[in-house]
């Protein structure tokens, strides 16, 4: 399960918390002593970085270039608001709960105003940061190659959620304008974390709301009558990780989907069915029928949606609401001409 | 009444057409042959539900209902009737 107490992000005040002094007064400010360093190992661990701060923004920002820090920092709120809307919108605007945000500070009053607001939230006292680095809050779980680049993709979805508000004419068309590529391919070790994690999160569509240990993935992926594909996806801003898992267990007549997992953030690019498309094709190719598992959890209509416009059919359901689709493979089925599909040679051993 | 108009636009604001000035034709399957988008699917049952206040039940989640403008019609209509006479 998630751990509820994992912190996702940072939000950090200036003025005697970042530097030694008051910019307004000063101009001439120092970072404190080694803070870059904590930030950056934390931006490595996947840890992201956030600002608020009472300041003049063109200045902060300005001198944040200038001591070589600024790229870190996602969506920064400098102005004169309270602190606590500037959190609210920092926490909208990434898309994580509040008790996953700590907010640092040096002026008792800004820490109290802000956890009286948001009881969910963390606070740290400035001259504590050097703390950070030995905090277990801040210590994932696993570090994956998605972790050291979590904050580049941030920033990518920042830029095109903005082209995404400006594009006029059909949504199929804006997705066409994406140029994305979508990887599919056999898991391998290094990909177990990340797809450990993906099962895990709350946050995800999951086909049957089964989630896998990293043992079991592991005892999956090495078995051979299973398959299990991660897939990637990039566009034109960059890359948004492994974001798909699916399980397939391979029978003598029929593949059967176990298990079929898509990010929340990709769902909104058609993802599921690009992914539960490759599977289609790659049954069909073996002269097999095709059997899916599904269950209701509240959250996952769209993989229910999928699977029925898909053309599967019902087979069964059972008490506990497990749901059995079929599909006889009669048909061939193609991929949307606005995403390419890349399936690296490597055939199941 | 007679809901194909806004169909129409619905899927003209969501689908890109490859023949972009013949219009799609009442009883035109728009999910034969090209690639059925989950996200589309989504959005296509979400307009149904939330334009005409009806609720698509597993027992109607079926492609051969959502695939023309005609069966979409004929599903709102009879989803329509059904929540009438319920009342």
């Amino acid at each position: 399960m998630e751990r509820g107490e994992d912190i996702k992000c940072i939000v950090w005040d200036l003025d005697h918390t970042i530097w030694d002094g008051v910019l307004l007064e000063t101009g001439d400010v120092q970072l404190k002593a080694g803070i870059k360093e904590v930030i950056e190992k934390l931006d490595q661990r996947g840890i992201l970085h956030s600002i608020a701060s009472k300041n003049d923004a063109e200045l902060a920002w300005a001198k944040l270039v200038e001591l070589g820090i600024a790229e870190y920092f996602l969506y920064p709120e400098i102005h004169w608001d309270a602190k606590s809307v500037s959190v609210q919108r920092i926490q909208k605007n990434i898309n994580i709960g509040m008790d996953a945000l700590m907010f640092v500070d040096d002026q008792p009053f800004e820490l109290e105003e802000v956890q009286s607001v948001h009881a969910d939230i963390h606070v740290l006292q400035a001259d504590q940061y050097e703390t950070l680095l030995d905090d277990t809050r801040l210590m994932p779980r696993f570090i994956t190659s998605d972790s050291a680049r979590r904050r580049h993709m941030y920033q990518a979805d920042s830029i095109r959620k903005q082209a995404e508000e400006q594009y006029e004419g059909p949504s199929e068309q804006f997705l066409a304008s994406l140029g994305m590529k979508f990887v599919i391919y056999e898991a391998a070790e290094e990909d177990l974390q990340r797809a450990e994690e993906l099962t895990v999160r709350t946050n995800q569509l999951n086909a049957t709301g089964i989630t896998y240990s990293y043992e079991e993935l592991h005892q999956l992926m090495t078995s051979q009558d299973h398959l299990l594909l991660v897939c990637e996806l990039e566009d034109k801003y960059g890359t948004y990780g492994k974001i798909g898992l699916a399980l397939i267990h391979m029978q003598p007549d029929v593949w059967r989907l176990n298990m079929l997992l898509m990010s929340c953030r990709v769902m909104s690019r058609g993802a599921g069915s690009v992914l539960l498309t490759h599977i289609m094709r790659e049954a069909r190719k073996q002269g097999k029928q095709m059997l899916a598992d599904f269950k209701d959890t509240g959250k996952n209509r769209m993989m229910n949606i999928s699977y029925r416009f898909a053309g599967f059919q019902l087979r069964s359901t059972d008490e506990d609401g497990n749901v059995l689709f079929y599909h006889d493979l009669q048909q061939a089925v193609e991929f949307p001409d606005y995403i390419e599909v890349c399936v690296p040679e490597r055939q199941h051993q | 009444m007679d809901y194909r108009q806004e169909i129409r636009e619905f899927i003209g604001n969501n689908l890109t057409m490859d023949h972009e000035d013949t219009p799609i034709n009442d009883d035109d399957n728009y999910f034969e042959l090209r690639f059925v988008n989950s996200l589309f699917a989504m959005r296509l049952v979400d307009f149904v539900e939330r334009r005409f206040q009806i609720e698509i039940g597993n027992e109607d989640l079926d492609l051969s209902n959502f695939c023309t403008i005609n069966r979409l019609q004929d599903l709102i209509e009879r989803k329509l009737n059904a929540k009438g006479a319920a009342i």
